[in-house]
């Protein structure tokens, strides 16, 4: 157990490199300069240009920068954003329930319908049933994430007028954050319909983010039941006289889990940087898209960092779930 | 009135190529206490007529039969769940592969308390006792520490036993064991197959050994259905089928046990059983049978004194090859 632990942390140090130097790398590949962004149109004189670009420390050799900026992360500074002068950190930390409440919510929605879509299949195999899912879930996981969107908010939002279009809560309420969920909150505030309100708003960008999600899972449920549907444990079961609901729900899904649980959170986050833009949810993907446009230098280096941990430590708690499902990883 | 009546069951399984004839008029009558052992080579139909009597074939198999009745209930008019009521419970049945027939995900006690808990009610947990009392009937040392170990945790024998304790929890009047000692050490076969026997004759039950191991029909069985391609060619008591084999297959069969293998070489059947695009047109055994004629070649074999041949070996009087030559 702590063996595997550590195996797992140990591979953080050559990803920790890896995305730093992506995202060190990449903004600055991009033309333009924080600088010449903040003047804006009317330009700036190429003295008070270097001026500015010195006093920021962007004037030094791209390797000095980079070590400078590794230096200050691993003394747990993440750097200050350019825009907003205040800690990247502390701009990340105070954006992420947001969008943490849209994953989990997105999440929820394609696990709820994708195991029973991918179990059904799976189990009326080659029928018109297995291939109408089929067909849907192709048809998700090959929809543009801002065109599907967008065809929500025509019909949902303009045409039946039954959500809002952007935001996570009406301008109406007024909700004191205490865990940054909107549900949660809304919830705890003496606001009367605050709690509709945010779910109304949480409604279509959830099911935005999790149809493709929703489509892969229930095409690997269906795959894998398929296979599991086949082991001898099965017949087994079968064997025993259990009921065909027991043998499918208890023996086979069990085994199958173990190969459809691997949610691809980093899928889910990228997915996210599309759907709060569409939605203007005010959460970390919308927050990147700006620092990229505003050549937020240190923002974008800082927060693609903690994106990256987040994925990490998700990845690295549902490998640790395996081996609740699967006895064969921790014994 | 006989415990298990099966009656001209037939199998059959659509492919892309057609029907597949897996079982072809097979018929078993079975009484308490009996032990009737099914052999051939693989693909002869073994396996699928027993898994047809538990109703565990894929909905790709046709099953008919003139009769199918144990106990006196009728096998082939019942639904699904009256079937799931009998399967587990009186009719039980242990399979060739003990590591990959338990599942990965559920401890010993899980899989074994469920069995109990679903034909005899109660929660898993209230089961426990009993469960450890089948984990010492099967012959597991220190059953208690045994109850929360998982299948990867034991070895083929183990699995095996486990496996077994499963399928007598609920003491069947019918166990059906298929090949169970097939993938089991050689030192390991003889303690379970003691075993099957040990628990057969102390709850009277009947059992079915599929096998295609002679040495264990001889040491076990009271009575042996020979199968091939789907058919039974032979069915007689064991001492009488050892010494005065009927069936030229059944004659192939006994002297290619490496016991009656003369100098260097085994008396190997030369040839493959028949596949579903190449079943002759007669006695389906004929391609490879040393004494057939043409008739043989044109005509399917018509069954006497229960051999499916058209010139039986004669009786012998004098019996050549002994049993415990075999054993």
């Amino acid at each position: 157990m702590f063996k595997f632990l550590f195996k797992r942390l140990l591979v953080l140090v050559p990803v920790f490199f890896g995305v730093t130097l992506v995202a060190f790398g990449f903004i600055r590949a991009l033309p333009g300069d924080p600088v010449e962004v903040l003047a804006g149109e009317r330009g700036v004189s190429p003295e008070r240009h270097a001026e500015l670009m010195a006093k920021l420390g962007l004037d030094q050799p791209l390797w000095q920068q980079y070590l400078s900026y590794v230096g200050d992360v691993l003394q747990g500074d993440l750097g200050t954003s350019l825009i907003t002068n205040r800690p990247v950190a502390e701009e990340f930390f105070e954006l992420f329930p947001a969008t943490a409440e849209l994953a989990i919510c997105a999440i929820l929605f394609a696990v709820i319908l994708g195991i029973p879509a991918g179990i059904i299949a799976a189990v009326k195999r080659g029928t018109w049933i297995d291939q109408g899912i089929m067909s849907i879930s192709l048809a998700g996981y090959s929809m543009p994430i801002f065109w599907w969107g967008l065809l929500l908010i025509i019909l949902f939002s303009n045409t039946l007028n039954l959500t809002p279009v952007s935001g996570r809560l009406s301008f109406l309420f007024e909700v004191e954050p205490v865990t940054g969920f909107m549900l949660i909150d809304s919830l705890l505030s003496d606001e009367k319909g605050a709690f509709k309100s945010a779910l109304h708003h949480l409604v279509l960008p959830a099911i935005v983010l999790g149809t493709i999600p929703l489509a892969v899972i229930a095409r690997q449920t269906r795959s894998a039941m398929l296979e599991v549907l086949s082991e001898d444990y099965v017949r087994t079961a079968k064997a025993k006289g259990l009921s065909p609901l027991r043998v499918i729900a208890i023996h086979a899904l069990r085994n199958a889990m173990i190969t459809v649980i691997g949610l691809q959170v980093a899928v889910l986050l990228g997915g996210a940087i599309l759907t709060e833009t569409i939605f203007g949810w005010p959460g970390i993907g919308k927050w990147i898209i700006f620092s990229v446009f505003s050549r937020d230098y240190f923002a974008v280096q800082g927060g693609l960092l903690l994106i990256a941990g987040c994925v990490m430590v998700v990845n690295l708690t549902v490998d640790l779930l395996y081996g609740l499902i699967n006895p064969r990883i921790l014994h | 009135m006989a415990l298990l009546e099966i009656t001209n069951l037939t199998v059959e399984f659509a492919t892309a190529h057609g029907s597949l004839k897996a079982v072809d008029q097979v018929s078993l009558s079975l009484d308490a206490g009996d032990i009737v052992a099914i052999v051939g080579e693989s693909g002869s139909g073994k396996s699928v007529a027993m898994l047809a009597l538990m109703g565990l074939l894929p909905w790709t198999a046709t099953i008919t039969a003139d009769q199918m009745s144990f106990d006196g209930k009728d096998l082939l008019t019942m639904n699904a769940k009256q079937r799931r009521a009998i399967i587990g419970k009186d009719i039980s049945m242990i399979f060739q592969e003990p590591m990959t027939s338990l599942n990965p995900c559920f401890s010993v006690e899980y899989q074994i308390s469920e069995v109990l808990a679903q034909h005899f009610g109660g929660s898993r947990g209230s089961h426990k006792n009993k469960v450890i009392e089948l984990l010492e009937k099967v012959g597991i040392p220190a059953p208690e520490t045994r109850l929360k170990a998982y299948p990867h945790q034991l070895s083929g024998g183990m699995s095996q036993r486990v496996m077994i304790a499963m399928m007598i929890a609920c003491e069947p009047k019918l166990l059906i064991a298929d090949e169970p000692t097939t993938a089991l050490d050689v030192t390991i076969q003889a303690q379970i197959l003691e075993l099957l026997v040990e628990l057969q004759q102390a709850n009277s039950m009947a059992l079915v050994l599929i096998t295609h191991d002679m040495a264990v029909v001889a040491e076990t069985a009271d009575r042996v259905v020979v199968q091939y391609a789907g058919q039974q060619v032979e069915q007689r008591p064991v001492t009488e089928l050892f010494n005065n084999p009927r069936h030229p297959y059944t004659q192939a069969l006994l002297s290619a046990l490496p016991e009656y293998a003369k100098g260097k070489t085994l008396n190997a059947i030369p040839g493959v059983v028949p596949g579903q695009l190449d079943r002759p047109v007669g006695c389906l055994f004929s391609p490879r049978c040393e004494h057939a004629k043409d008739l043989c070649h044109s005509q399917p074999a018509p069954r006497s004194e229960g051999v499916l041949c058209h010139y039986p070996l004669p009786i012998n009087t004098t019996a050549v090859i002994q049993t415990e030559a075999v054993s």
